[in-house]
């Protein structure tokens, strides 16, 4: 009978211990693979971070046609428009153009754009060196501004992608901002 | 041991009790309550989609009473009643005395109707209650969610622990407990699917409160896990919800396949066609089902490579389901069949629920599941797998053991009553809704395009029907209890084998106190 109730407390506990592993994997684990598998495989459209530029070949026999898409979330009251909405580019030229915000409300606010890449086979060929959506962008009350982008069309992308759409959506995030600065 | 005692008198029995078969009735009777309370927000529904148009309720409130119907069903009626019968039944089968941690079985048990009074409270909070599907998506459930949801999130995290607890009180009685003789290829089905299911348990409900407390944390804490902007994906919510909602559709039908291989032996008198390959094919699905999760969402745009491998993963499931299906076939072939209620549902069961694994292979082809996604198709797909599966087993399991439970007989006529009145309401209700779904109605609207009101009105009617035959078996139920012929056989059925027809009926207080021999 003893050690019946040795067994019972020895298989509770190593249950207790797989439902609190488990709960664990889902913050330790589940969340980072997932981020890490979308940045590797460019799931999601996802882009990656600043890309430093190592040489500079240019290919000049192909030309990639390159669309600009501005989003707004929610009810983002601001103006936020590309000023060109189409370019052809040469893969491994440098290529720079701005995007044009406009903050129309009487006060300062901060906003945050995320980019998604379509196709999303390509997002892992679509380089920023230079780019808005690294950093929030603060603008005071009806204050405009040129947000700047340099980017790298990959060489190696594939032969079958002609087009790629780069989208920006804006969020209004200046109560997330004043909440951690408080 | 030795002197057998009875209850405590008076209500303090239920409330302190720790015995396996006073807590089994507990969950079962609160898992009757909230298939009642879950049943009426149906009738809401469906009386809503009687007629095209907005008619009885604001369309808010429409979307608290889909969501409502789908969490009180899952969590509150469906889980706790297989819990309920576990716990019922399980030391009985195996020759136990009682579950390996009794206390621990009373809390799990009485943490529960707390929880679900937590979550049918925030109907009547200010913004209402959860409205945004049982599988509540972010950003829906966290950025547009109404206030109260930080109530629900508290109800799933403490249904979720009751859940936890009962699961590892299950796996610690079948593995330690068993008696002398039965080895684990000699237990029981109901056994064994309930062990494999309480292994699925401990290893997704701690990723359902994972999910939960991301949730809570967006809202309360300033974080972005499902916010794109603050650099989180509101697609990894679905990610997370579904790696625990696969595992948990298994969690809802194991058990019943488990009562469903108990029930049909006996009423074919003859043994179970295929025991070992039931105990592989359960094993087999509850592996598969942690693989297949992103069937959910074929239409969040995975790579290809990902729709074929979840696509190919989820046809798979089949196999083991419909070795399983054949078993029970065969099991029946040239039998000597009688149809007692029991047996009524159990063929119910193996019937309808394969018409409901057959649109599953339908929903689990990629490129199809595009049409079908979010469509009535969906809605009947899985209502012929919940409601007359895991429903229509557990109906089965309190026909073919109530005797058992009282000494007393139920009322044949009537049982034969509310299995046909089921039947033919169950098919009028969710038939239908294969054409409205495959015509384009979409789920979770309280409004309609004309086109489907013919099929909608039958729906309504049928559900109707259904909802008014399980007062019936209320009714049945609780006159089988007052007044039901008393009949002290210990084996209610002739063909029907295990250790739970050994001990004399009713069954007394302890069982087993002196465990058997298995042979």
């Amino acid at each position: 009978m003893k050690t019946q109730e040795k067994n019972i407390l020895f298989t509770t506990a190593k249950l207790a211990v797989v439902a609190v592993a488990m709960f664990a994997f889902v913050f330790v684990v589940m969340v980072p693979l997932y981020n890490v598998l979308c940045d590797v495989l460019g799931i999601n459209g996802r882009t990656g971070d600043r890309y430093e530029a190592t040489e500079i070949v240019i290919d000049t026999d192909r030309q990639v046609e390159v669309q600009f898409v501005a989003n707004f979330n929610e009810e983002m009251p601001w103006g936020f428009k590309p000023s060109v909405t189409m370019v052809k580019v040469n893969p491994g030229a440098s290529n720079e153009t701005v995007f044009l915000a406009h903050n129309p409300m009487p006060k300062d606010m901060v906003a945050q754009a995320i980019p998604s890449i379509s196709p999303a086979r390509a997002a892992e060929y679509f380089h920023k060196t230079e780019c808005f959506c690294f950093n929030e962008q603060p603008l005071t009350a009806g204050e405009s501004a040129e947000l700047p982008l340099v980017y790298i069309v990959d060489r190696d992308l594939p032969k079958d992608i002609k087009t790629i759409t780069l989208s920006y959506t804006l969020f209004d995030i200046t109560e997330r901002v004043q909440r951690t600065d408080s | 041991m030795g002197e057998h005692h009875g209850p405590a008198k008076g209500i303090s029995r239920w409330f302190l009790t720790t015995n396996h078969k006073d807590i089994g009735a507990l969950y079962l009777w609160f898992s009757f309550a909230m298939f009642l309370l879950g049943g009426s927000f149906a009738m809401i529904i469906r009386a809503e989609l009687f007629q095209p148009g907005l008619q009885l309720v604001e369309p808010e409130f429409f979307n608290q009473m889909t969501t409502m119907h789908g969490l009180v069903m899952v969590f509150g009626a469906i889980m706790p009643a297989f819990v309920g019968l576990a716990n019922y039944m399980i030391p009985m089968m195996i020759g136990a005395p009682d579950m390996a941690l009794p206390r621990m079985n009373n809390w799990s048990f009485w943490i529960l109707p707390p929880a679900f009074t937590i979550l049918a409270g925030t109907l009547f909070m200010e913004g209402g209650g959860p409205n945004f599907g049982w599988t509540f998506y972010a950003p829906l459930s966290t950025t547009y969610a109404p206030p109260s949801v930080t109530f629900f999130i508290f109800g799933v995290h403490i249904m979720g622990l009751s859940s936890i607890m009962g699961a590892i009180n299950i796996i610690a009685t079948i593995v330690n407990m068993r008696a002398p003789g039965m080895t684990y290829m000699k237990m029981p089905l109901f056994v064994w699917t309930w062990l494999i299911t309480a292994f699925l348990l401990v290893a997704v409900m701690p990723v359902l409160a994972g999910a939960v407390t991301m949730m809570l944390m967006d809202i309360h804490f300033g974080t972005s896990f499902f916010s794109a902007a603050g650099g989180g994906d509101p697609v990894l919510f679905q990610h997370i919800f579904w790696f625990f909602g696969h595992p948990e559709v298994y969690i809802i039908i194991l058990p019943a396949f488990g009562v469903v291989s108990h029930i049909i032996p006996a009423f074919s008198r003859k043994p179970l066609f295929g025991y070992d390959s039931m105990v592989y094919a359960t094993a087999s699905i509850a592996f598969l089902s942690f693989i297949v999760w992103a069937h959910h969402m074929y239409t969040v745009g995975m790579p290809v490579a990902g729709e074929l491998f979840f696509m190919y993963a989820t046809t798979l499931i089949a196999v083991p389901t419909a070795a399983k299906v054949f078993n029970w076939i065969t099991t029946m072939f040239r039998g000597s069949l009688s149809f007692e209620t029991p047996m009524l549902f159990a063929i119910g069961f193996v019937v309808l629920f394969t018409i409901g694994g057959f649109t599953g292979l339908m929903l689990s082809i990629a490129p199809a599941d595009f049409q079908y996604h979010d469509t009535y198709f969906v809605v009947a797909h899985f209502h012929y797998t919940m409601v007359a599966g895991a429903i229509f087993a557990m109906s089965a399991s309190v026909y073919y053991w109530i005797h058992k439970w009282t000494g007393r007989r139920y009322n044949e006529s009537m049982g034969k009553a509310h299995f046909w009145i089921s039947f033919l309401g169950f098919n009028l209700t969710f038939f239908p809704q294969h054409f409205v779904g495959l015509a384009g109605m979409p789920r979770r609207i309280p409004d309609y395009a004309l086109q489907f009101a013919d099929f909608n009105m039958m729906s309504s009617i049928g559900a109707f029907i259904y909802g008014a035959s399980q007062l019936l078996f209320l009714y049945n139920v609780i006159a089988t209890i007052r007044s039901g012929k008393k009949d002290d056989t210990a084996k209610t059925w002739d063909g029907a084998e295990g250790l739970e027809w050994e001990v004399p009926s009713p069954a007394p207080y302890h069982t087993f106190s002196v465990p058997p021999q298995v042979k």
